[in-house]
């Protein structure tokens, strides 16, 4: 059995949005698995970036049901939760992401995302841009500022744990040099990887990426695909992305699912869905050969 | 080789948020490719021809409000004529504008933005980073010796006070429009409410003005709170007027509730401060026969510029200290991008929240001292004028530095005082200033920001161009 | 006295001074149609406009004794002089503190804009004194509608004048806004003023227009405050520019008839608030309404919402 139908991090159930008369996304369903990068495809405007700002609470479905477990699905307390119109369970397993605010979702359901146009915080530092996403944990470690204002010793190791966190994955990225340079002065390519770093700063379960490889350059692919498989085996991370990239899709994905018009044509591991008929003829609508080609780039690049 | 000539594609087109920032004010500078420009040949004749343009005008604009002065006479209004004033004008706008066609901007073909001039006047961002630290010591240290320095008589005195004052302002200010990006026109309310809560309880419950201060403070912060969270939802501009209806609503609350607030015609026998019980009067018990002096008012004067000195130093300290705290730097991620904070776990309405209340309760705590100083308050030194003053004293100085808006005080002040002469002129000119700066300095004097926290130890500032300007 | 009577007086009284406030109210939502600005200083080009009509009315010397259509013709010509004049302070409050900000930092202009709003009421202030000015009644006379205990409902011969005139101002600018090229140029310029100079548009002097027309529209505003006041004085500006401001938003930012609407609400709820509850707390009312209108209908009544983009 796949990873994603025996122990799912994230099961998105019958998902609706409509905006007015138009309807972005009609009665989805998926799951993304454990410890999978799970990608989501589709041609322009099928809904793949609703998806994401529903999941991470941008935006409130019509309709469906939308779940996290944190350390294990279990299928019974979900069902409680639904009856009994609680958000979470009380041992923060399981979370409700339809009915919680989009601070929340990354607070407590720790999913983090990135944007498909970035937002870094420009005028600020790349070390700034790695604190503030530490901000609930240095909040803590400050004693909600008082404790900070004053100099607590408590504040000064949360500080340098803080410190720590971001030299770690400012190494991760190669920008450990660039700490102190403002992050609207860095490449674009460099300016993903900050914010990818940033989202895993805040401590997440499940990282969402909205068009990670969007303008980056083929080597800069290929970068993008070790951080992100460094980021699902080295830290267990699950991660879900959407990507028009075929190159990094197709290498790196556990698992894909498809959507055109806002539903799902396809859902499987990627040799199936690159063979999926459906997927050829509505996605792509070109031959076969051409699905590899950028891949083929991608590796080789 | 592809990869290369890919990246360097892609780096210079990352160069980013300056370039496109240039793009976007050279579009919207908006002459269309099709404008012709005169040949360098017939400049003179283009520059008259201009100059003409600018003196018609000045004489529409002029004519008819200068020209003709309406007089309340007898039996309805007459005219009295002035038309020497206007002749001025109009020859004044004529000149000037020839002048500066001729030999400023003299550019040819196109002629440079205004803004887009350099001037070197100001220190550089790395500059005053060398400066910083024997200057903040020079400063404090002159602060602290300045009353007894020769020319501190009673007039130089006063005007430390309000600069003291309007600093402390400004800097209060300066938490919710500079770090949080908030637009807030309305700060005046908590002036007025730290003014009033002091008078009030000062005059009811005869509490000296060290117990009143703080409790000023912490009720101006509450209104902060209770105005800041209906308004939190809006953004740019509408929070600026919603902001300063909240101020106007709040003075003609003052104005009208008689009975609590005794309406238009103030408080008066605010309590002054006093050192530790004693007071500062003429008598027995007074601060000058406590300690062998002879008496002298100026001595009240001066511990009321120690007051406010600590009371200023105090502001400026705590909001370095939070913006080096997690509160402070989740402020200034807002100003820059309000969503990507949501995105990170942020509460961005708490976040708003907490910084309306801490510029609110600075405001309160600057309202209080303003009560006891004069001993007298009425609503009419909380307008709408006043929010205004602070904030352009806080965009003057540049969003979010704590010494641009020293410069700016410094510098409005000395304007206010040089023009005083000119009387009803002063404040025309005070106008015209804010704007000719404004356009000389979008950003504000000091527009560099330095980061909260640094790897290498070495803070480079942060080019102003980068900083957000917040959007709520 | 009916309360039928009083109510009728009162609407009568609301939608008078709610024209007024609409006639303001469209030179803010203009203008912040086409740069997102508020325009801080309009109340003040409301102002000049209103002392501008004065002056032209003393220089004629129209009065209550002048022939009807003598009167008409003069009026007309108050008019004609205080737009013309008002529209050139328009254009150069946005020439002098907006055009050289433009796609600069965003509260720069707003410090301008105050510090023109400053400016100008120092200038009139100055130039025409600090006193209020009043003016003796020019259009006088009106129809008594209906009478019951003594209480006479009457609708004067200036109200109407206000009403028809800002009827067929309004008319007009729509027309205007929606059939022109200029009114074109004006839309693609809100939409995308970089896009619109791509494609030939004088973006310097679409906005430069606005202003011009939110001018002279405050100027015919200003002619109908001395002439349904009887005084002004050079603070004018300030109170009823934030009143003008909270119509254009109750009636949705960027839409003329929207700011129309909105200026008779205002007009309404301030006249019925001092007739019914207190004229002291009269500002306090607007004030809460433009709060509460901000609150739960950011878009206003005619607006589009606007959808936050991720």
């Amino acid at each position: 059995m796949n990873r994603w139908e025996s122990d799912p991090i994230l099961t998105v159930e019958h998902l609706t949005m409509r905006f007015g008369g138009l309807v972005a996304i009609d009665d989805l369903s998926f799951s993304v698995g454990r410890g999978d990068i799970t990608a989501i495809i589709g041609p322009n405007g099928a809904g793949k970036t609703t998806v994401f700002n529903c999941v991470t609470g941008f935006y409130k479905p019509t309709e469906g049901r939308i779940a996290i477990a944190l350390d294990k699905a279990d299928a019974e307390t979900l069902e409680r939760l639904t009856a009994g119109g609680q958000r979470m369970s009380e041992d923060r397993n399981i979370l409700l992401l339809d009915r919680m605010p989009d601070f929340e979702i990354a607070r407590d359901a720790r999913v983090a995302r990135t944007f498909q146009n970035i937002r870094l915080f420009g005028g600020m530092t790349v070390l700034e841009n790695l604190f503030v996403a530490q901000h609930n944990k240095l909040m803590l470690a400050s004693n909600y500022t008082i404790g900070g204002i004053f100099g607590l010793s408590r504040y000064r190791k949360g500080q340098d744990d803080a410190l720590g966190r971001a030299r770690y994955w400012l190494e991760q990225i190669d920008l450990i040099d660039r700490a102190d340079d403002p992050a609207a002065d860095l490449p674009y390519g460099a300016q993903r990887r900050l914010e990818i770093a940033r989202a895993m700063c805040t401590g997440p379960k499940l990282l969402c990426l909205d068009e990670p490889a969007a303008g980056l350059n083929p080597r800069e692919s290929a970068e993008l695909n070790t951080l992100l498989r460094f980021i699902r085996d080295e830290h267990g991370i699950s991660v879900l992305l959407i990507e028009h990239d075929m190159g990094v899709v197709m290498e790196i994905s556990d698992h894909i699912v498809v959507l055109d018009y806002g539903e799902k044509i396809s859902d499987g591991a990627a040799d199936f869905v690159r063979h999926d008929p459906k997927v050829i003829a509505a996605y792509l609508g070109v031959e076969d050969e051409e699905v590899e080609t950028p891949a083929e780039q991608g590796a080789s690049g | 080789m592809a990869n290369t000539t890919g990246e360097s594609a892609l780096d210079t087109g990352a160069v980013g948020a300056e370039i496109e920032d240039e793009r976007r004010a050279e579009a919207v500078r908006g002459e269309p490719p099709f404008t012709e420009h005169p040949a360098s040949g017939d400049r003179l004749a283009a520059a008259l021809k201009d100059a003409v343009i600018a003196g018609l005008i000045a004489l529409a604009l002029a004519g008819p409000m200068v020209g003709l002065r309406t007089e309340t006479a007898i039996g309805g209004l007459s005219l009295s004529q002035h038309w020497l004033p206007v002749a001025v004008i109009v020859a004044v706008v004529f000149l000037g504008r020839l002048l500066l066609n001729l030999f400023v901007w003299r550019t040819g073909g196109r002629t440079k933005p205004i803004t887009a001039t350099s001037f070197r006047l100001l220190p550089s961002g790395e500059q005053l980073e060398k400066w910083r630290w024997p200057g903040l010591v020079a400063a404090i240290a002159f602060t602290i010796v300045m009353p007894f320095l020769p020319f501190a008589d009673r007039y130089w005195m006063d005007q430390a006070i309000v600069v003291l004052t309007y600093c402390m302002l400004g800097w209060g200010l300066n938490v919710v429009v500079g770090l949080a990006g908030l637009l807030d026109l309305g700060y005046v309310a908590f002036y007025a409410v730290g003014a009033y809560s002091f008078a009030l309880l000062a005059t009811n419950f005869d509490l000296g003005f060290w117990v009143c201060l703080p409790m000023a403070g912490i009720l101006a912060a509450g209104w902060g709170l209770i105005l800041g969270f209906p308004v939190l939802r809006l953004r740019g501009d509408y929070l600026a007027i919603v902001t300063l209806a909240f101020g106007e609503i709040i003075r003609v609350v003052i104005i009208n509730w008689y009975d609590f607030t005794n309406g238009p015609d103030g408080i008066s026998g605010i309590p002054r401060p006093t050192l530790f019980g004693i007071p500062f009067e003429r008598g027995d018990d007074g601060f000058a026969a406590v300690f062998g002096l002879e008496y002298s008012s100026i001595q009240r004067i001066i511990f009321l510029y120690y007051i406010i000195l600590v009371l200023a130093l105090v502001t400026n300290f705590v909001t370095l200290r939070l913006r080096r705290l997690p509160v402070g730097r989740a402020w200034e991620a807002l100003r820059e991008d309000e969503i990507a904070c949501r995105s990170l776990g942020i509460n961005t309405t708490n976040t708003k929240l907490t910084a309306f209340a801490t510029g609110a309760m600075f405001g309160g705590f600057a309202g209080s001292f303003f009560a006891t100083r004069q001993g007298f308050i009425s609503p009419e030194s909380f307008t709408a004028i006043e929010s205004f003053i602070i904030l352009a004293v806080v965009v003057l100085g540049g969003l979010g530095s704590q010494l641009g808006i020293v410069i700016a005080v410094i510098f409005l002040n000395t304007a206010f005082e040089v023009l005083r002469g000119l009387d009803e002129y002063r404040m025309l000119i005070v106008g015209l200033m804010m704007v000719l700066i404004m356009v000389w300095r979008p950003r504000g004097l000091v527009s560099t920001r330095r980061p909260s926290v640094t790897l290498s130890g070495r803070a480079k500032a942060v080019r102003g161009e980068l900083v957000g300007e917040g959007s709520g | 006295m009916g309360h039928m009577e009083y109510f009728t007086q009162q609407l009568i009284n609301g939608v008078t001074l709610g024209s007024i406030y609409g006639l303001i109210a469209i030179g803010y939502t203009m203008v912040y149609g086409i740069i997102g600005m508020i325009n801080f200083a309009h109340g003040d080009i409301f102002m000049v406009g209103s002392f501008v009509g004065l002056i032209a009315l003393v220089v004629l010397g129209v009065s209550a004794a002048t022939p009807f259509f003598l009167l008409i013709l003069a009026l007309l010509v108050v008019i004609a002089i205080a737009m013309a004049l008002t529209a050139v302070w328009g254009w150069t409050v946005e020439r002098i503190a907006y055009r050289p900000l433009r796609g600069s930092f965003r509260l720069a202009p707003l410090i301008t804009a105050i510090g023109m709003s400053i400016t100008l009421q120092n200038f009139v202030q100055i130039s025409q004194g600090a006193r209020v000015k009043p003016v003796q009644p020019i259009i006088t006379g009106g129809y008594s509608l209906m009478e019951k205990d003594g209480f006479v409902v009457q609708i004067s011969n200036i109200q109407i004048i206000i009403v028809v005139l800002t009827v067929i101002l309004m008319a007009g600018f729509t027309t205007l806004i929606s059939k022109t090229s200029l009114g074109r140029a004006q839309r693609a310029c809100e939409q995308d003023a970089r896009m619109a100079s791509l494609l030939g548009i004088n973006v310097d002097r679409t906005i430069s227009l606005t202003f011009v027309m939110g001018a002279a529209l405050a100027a015919v505003a200003g002619v109908m405050f001395v002439l349904y006041y009887g005084v002004i004085d050079f603070y004018i500006g300030f109170l009823a520019g934030v009143k003008a401001f909270t119509a254009a938003v109750l009636g949705g930012i960027g839409s003329l008839p929207g700011a129309m609407l909105g200026g008779l609400l205002i007009g309404l709820i301030e006249t019925f608030w001092s007739a019914y509850f207190s004229i002291e707390y009269k500002d306090v009312a607007a004030f809460s309404i433009l709060v509460i209108a901000l609150i739960f209908l950011p878009s206003g009544l005619l607006g589009r919402p606007e959808v936050e983009k991720v």
